[in-house]
């Protein structure tokens, strides 16, 4: 710890604190533009300069300056920096007025009007009046994609893009070029961006020279309704705002969660928000003669009652989908149960967790945050770049502090950060088990191995064994042991483990998803559109969703349902926490919240649920899993069963792992009716490949 | 009154290149003689001796070498150290670098060693600026000639390991800022990185490192074979020592000589360059320390004596010794805008107040030069430098402010005049106009 005075008060900072930080901390505000916490320190912009006595006559950076670089006062007295002595205030002055100069001014028509670093900054700090006299500088706009427009006339060079990119995307698309006056950010040759985590550099941006592309012109920020909420496009549940006018969503912010997505989001969870708006549902549709029909709720339902009624018990099913919250698939479950039957399933693709085999068998022990700590990385047949984009981002952040041995078994594809292929499939598993893969050494040496197992591996016949194997693996190399627990399930899907830890999963003489599309005489899709419609056999088939997308195409009757904006609704993350969503608006037409359509079903099937709200469901939900009621906690599993698990391997196949995400863009109903995400797919599609160097 | 330079104390005994400039030349001037007897001395002596000497850089800042040798750490952490040598000389009017590297390599080659055995670098990189195409050429043999000798490789006769590399720049500007140097050197745009962490600390690679002017470096086997009190006894207290000068401009014989510090200006010029052209009545002012300090008027300058601290009197400095004289023939306010447009172009972009301050600030010049500005803006443009000043990461923003700082301060009346000279055209113009439209 170090003291320090700040404007005359003093007081006690940790030694790597800079001065900014320090300052902050004694309540003196210091403008910035070019600092980040989450970046490397540029000390470009010059904006945070502070005056520290003693030193030389003139202001220094204070987010370049650490508490340490200062030196006591002759007779050992603290430091001392001043923010508001006339100097200071000068400096900054000068500072914002340099800013300004070649800066275009034109608030009015800018997106970033209202939430600008610049505007607020030049409001605290800056002078009333201009005294430049020449022509501004005058910027080409740059290409660098469908998602982020450039502006650049706005830009004021303080390179946070460029550091996001470099640092925590972990690729140098975007470039300062160019000395002096005459510097550029581009991407040089006007190729667009290719990262998966672009659009925070929006977000960056502290001026309007990179704004959203899809939501230009669209709305300003004081117009429109923040309500947080949670992402869905993918298990790791970020943290997002979800900004609406009216019902419709804007856009689509991240928030802060240090356990999760720190304040980065992917592009698909940034800019999926078109897909909201698009191939809804917004009637129930009967299928008459062949061709499905807008019908009333009540015709709807009565067609689902004489299906059911004609059906054995046994034979009705239900599929719940990636993007169905916990509440729903309760009571879907609960309404099957009173049905007598014990088809449910909520592993579309098949995947070979059971949540019998314990908590820990299934979900990401060790925590999105427990990746900063992990001193050796095994990846199983996952590609987190492209399943888990902020995850990845923090197990690039976690390679960058260095030491820290990656290992892929898998496709082999850009992960962002270099790694050891050690190969395709379950072979080089085995390699890695029996310790004669180099690999294995480094595993069993790290004190925090973590074994990262993605659905790629899972989701196929001997998905079981590959599981038990990578079980055992752990167990040998000392993976799960006291505090630590290095055996982490990667999951794709938003839903996953909140069915898994409901169970929804078929009990005793209950069918599989894989065979509920084949033999089931009535089939409730619950948002379920990720199965292979092509094999479906399967009878009267009723669909809740809330687009026209693969399930609705294949189904007799059409429930139109809420999308994760427009319901309240439990989600449980990949590291097994509970978060919930919130409603920012209300689902179109005649769509209601999925378990209020269930409720209203099963009055009609003879079976009435036993919740007539939401906040009952949730009660009865907590009775039956007290977890969900712990929002925003994990509740840590039991590692033991990791060792049971791999105490009894089956044999694996030879064929290779892949990745279930084959498109990026397109992995769920959402996302595929949307346009922007329609053409990021494209454009990744048909990205040429950079000639080897 | 101090003492002109004889001869027999000149270190640059052939900076003309009259005489042989191999290592066989070098050596029967004086040169590569007890290298190896120095080194034996131990670095503690070394460095107290270039203490006692009184040498300060010679790149412009000024900065004691002897002081600069000592802040690197006395034992490894196991980071190698290296020294850097900035040859990357592009401050205009400066060619004094030029004609060491040209003429008298072996200078800087031997100082290269001795000052990597006082700061325990194995390793000295000489980062040479893009345009010195033949003074690479030059530097490189002489380096090859010393490896074929062995004076410089593993087990030399020096008795410290040695290893010496030539870095061609491509030719910025900022490059010779030494943390841009280094930048540079590790292959990255040439940008001035935060201090602290100073090189001495985190330079080249992150290694302890020493950042000295070819000068500084050359100079410093001479002083050690003759003892710093030699050394000393040239120039005033706190401006020790012999220089390379390079008068340019207006005088009758511009050239590059060695002199004696704190000789007066008046007597630097009559004896090496033979007068100002026209004589002395014609003289107008003095840029004494190459483009980025302020340009003192002729009253001031012609018995200042030619120093750090004498100039600094002057509120202007010595920076690199390159004299630019001026006669009254020069446009003063356009001699500044050129060296603003210089700045403008050079600015790496990093920083705010130089990026967007030298375009301004060479902007208005622009208009000052015509004359087409009010009043006022003179008052603004002098506050618009103070804004730059010191406000940077690297001295480049100073180095801007300042020489227009100078012009202002001396030249107002000029800079005034041309304005009212411009408004009367101005006006009698449009009067003109009024008339022959009636």
């Amino acid at each position: 710890m170090a003291n320090i005075k700040v404007d005359g008060k003093e007081i006690e900072v940790p030694d790597h604190y800079t001065l900014l930080q320090a300052c902050e901390e004694a309540g003196a505000e210091v403008p910035r533009f070019c600092f980040h916490e989450r970046l490397s320190i540029a000390g470009n912009c010059r904006m945070c300069l502070v005056e520290v006595k003693g030193g030389p006559p003139k202001p220094a950076a204070s987010c370049a300056m650490g508490v340490r670089d200062l030196r006591p006062g002759p007779n050992g007295e603290a430091p001392e920096v001043f923010t508001n002595t006339p100097m200071v205030k000068k400096a900054r002055e000068g500072v914002m007025e340099f800013l300004l100069i070649n800066h275009p001014l034109d608030c009015p028509i800018c997106d970033q009007g209202g939430e600008c670093d610049l505007q607020d900054q030049a409001m605290a700090f800056g002078m009333d009046n201009s005294r430049f006299h020449e022509n501004k500088r005058a910027v080409e706009d740059k290409y660098i994609g469908p998602l982020v427009k450039t502006i650049m006339n706005r830009c004021i060079h303080c390179t946070r893009c460029v550091r996001f990119t470099t640092e925590v995307a972990g690729i140098s698309e975007l470039g300062l070029i160019g000395r002096g006056e005459d510097a550029e950010i581009t991407t040089y040759l006007e190729h667009a961006m290719t990262s998966e985590l672009q659009g925070n550099v929006i977000d960056l941006c502290p001026v309007g020279a990179l704004t959203s592309r899809p939501y230009a012109f669209q709305a300003r920020p004081w117009e429109l309704g923040k309500t947080e909420s949670i992402d869905v496009m993918d298990a790791c549940g970020s943290a997002i705002r979800v900004d609406t006018r009216g019902r419709e969503v804007m856009r689509i912010m991240p928030r802060v969660n240090e356990a999760i997505n720190e304040e980065w989001i992917s592009d698909k969870t940034r800019f999926v928000w078109d897909g909201l708006r698009t191939q809804r549902l917004d009637r129930p549709y009967v299928k008459v003669d062949g061709r499905l029909q807008p019908a009333s709720w009540p015709q709807a339902f009565a067609a689902i009652a004489d299906a059911v009624k004609a059906a054995t018990p046994e034979k009705i099913g239900a599929i719940a989908g990636d993007l169905a919250t916990a509440e729903e698939m309760f009571a879907l479950k609960t309404l099957l149960a009173s049905l007598g039957s014990q088809s449910v399933d909520c592993r579309q693709d098949g995947a070979a967790l059971d949540p019998s085999k314990g908590r820990a068998s299934y979900i990401f022990n060790p925590g999105i945050e427990g990746i900063e700590e992990a001193d050796a990385i095994l990846i199983i047949g996952a590609n987190p770049r492209y399943e888990a984009s902020v995850l990845n981002a923090r197990i690039r952040k976690r390679w960058r502090m260095g030491d820290l041995p990656i290992g892929v078994i898998g496709e082999q594809v850009d992960l962002r950060y270099p790694y050891e292929y050690l190969g395709a499939g379950p072979e080089s598993l085995s390699a890695v088990i029996d310790g004669s893969d180099k690999f294995a050494a480094k595993l069993k040496r790290a004190k925090k191995p973590l074994i990262i197992i993605g659905q790629g591996a899972l989701a196929r016949g001997d998905g079981a064994a590959v599981l038990a194997q990578a079980a055992a693996l752990a167990d040998s190399v000392k993976a799960v042991s006291g505090e630590w627990n290095g055996f982490a399930v990667l999951h794709t899907a938003a839903s996953r483990v909140g069915g898994l830890d409901l169970g929804f999963v078929p009990g005793k003489g209950g069918m599989d998803a894989k065979a509920m599309l084949t033999d089931a005489d009535v089939l409730f899709l619950l948002g379920a559109d990720e199965l292979d419609f092509t094999r479906k056999t399967a009878g009267f088939t009723v669909y809740i969703g809330s687009h026209g997308d693969n399930g609705a195409h294949h189904a007799d009757v059409i429930l139109p349902a809420a999308t994760y904006t427009e319901k309240f609704g439990t989600y449980v993350n990949t590291e097994g926490r509970v978060q919930a969503t919130n409603r920012a608006g209300f689902a179109p037409g005649e769509a209601r919240d999925d378990w209020a359509i269930l409720r209203a079903l099963s009055e009609v099937l003879g079976h009435k649920l036993p919740f007539d709200s939401l906040p009952a469901l949730r009660a009865s939900l907590y009775e039956e899993f007290p977890h969900f009621a712990a929002i925003d906690t994990v509740e840590q599993a039991d590692g033991s069963v990791i060792a049971k698990l791999g105490a009894k391997p089956g044999k694996m196949n030879k064929a290779a792992f892949a990745s279930p995400v084959k498109d990026f863009y397109l992995t769920n109903p959402i996302a595929r009716a949307s346009a922007v995400m329609a053409e990021c797919s494209q454009l990744a599609k048909n990205a040429t490949p950079v000639a080897a160097e | 009154m101090t003492a002109m330079l004889e001869d027999k104390d000149r270190i640059f005994t052939n900076i003309y290149g009259r005489h042989d400039m191999s290592l066989k030349g070098a050596m029967s001037r004086g040169h590569w003689d007890g290298t190896g007897e120095i080194i034996a001395k131990g670095r503690d002596w070394i460095i107290n001796e270039m203490k006692a000497s009184g040498l300060r850089g010679r790149g412009g800042a000024g900065f004691p070498t002897g002081l600069k040798w000592s802040f690197m750490p006395k034992e490894s952490d196991g980071r190698p150290h290296y020294l850097v040598v900035n040859a990357d000389e592009s401050e205009p009017g400066t060619c004094k670098d030029r004609e060491i590297l040209r003429h008298d390599p072996h200078t800087l080659v031997e100082g290269c060693v001795i000052a990597a055995f006082a700061m325990g670098a194995h390793t000295a990189y000489i980062y040479v600026r893009g345009e010195f195409m033949r003074e690479r050429e030059a530097l490189q043999r002489a380096i090859d000639e010393c490896y074929d000798a062995g004076l410089l490789g593993k087990n030399n006769k020096c008795g410290w390991d040695m290893d010496v590399f030539v870095h061609h720049g491509a030719g910025a500007y900022i490059c010779g800022e030494e943390t841009a140097l280094l930048e540079s050197l590790e292959g990255k745009k040439g940008q001035p990185r935060l201090k602290p962490p100073f090189p001495a600390n985190m330079g080249l690679y992150g290694c302890p490192t020493t950042v000295n002017n070819v000068e500084s470096i050359a100079v410093a086997p001479t002083i050690l074979r003759r003892g710093a009190g030699w050394f000393a006894s040239f120039g005033r207290e706190n401006n020790k020592g012999t220089k390379l000068f390079c008068v340019s401009g207006h005088v009758n014989a511009p050239a590059t000589f060695e002199e004696a510090m704190s000789v007066p200006f008046k007597e630097l010029i009559d004896k090496h360059c033979g007068g100002i052209r026209g004589g002395w009545d014609n003289l107008l002012a003095v840029i004494p320390g190459g483009s980025s300090v302020p340009v003192v008027p002729a009253q001031q300058i012609i018995d200042a004596p030619m120093d750090f601290d004498g100039l600094r009197d002057l509120k202007s400095g010595l920076g690199t010794a390159a004299v630019i004289v001026m006669d009254k023939s020069t446009d003063i306010v356009k001699a500044i805008w050129r060296l603003s447009a210089f700045y403008k172009h050079e600015s790496c972009g990093q920083c705010t107040p130089c990026r967007e301050g030298t375009g301004w600030m060479m902007r208005v010049m622009d208009r000052m030069v015509k004359g087409n500005a009010q009043k006022r803006e003179i008052d603004m443009l002098f506050d618009v430098t103070k804004q730059i000043e010191g406000h940077t990461i690297c001295a480049l923003g100073d180095a801007a402010a300042w020489p227009i700082q100078g012009l202002i301060r001396h030249f107002r009346p000029e800079i005034e005049a041309r304005i009212d000279a411009y408004t009367r055209n101005a006006v009698q113009s449009r009067n003109v106009a009024l008339e022959a439209a009636e």
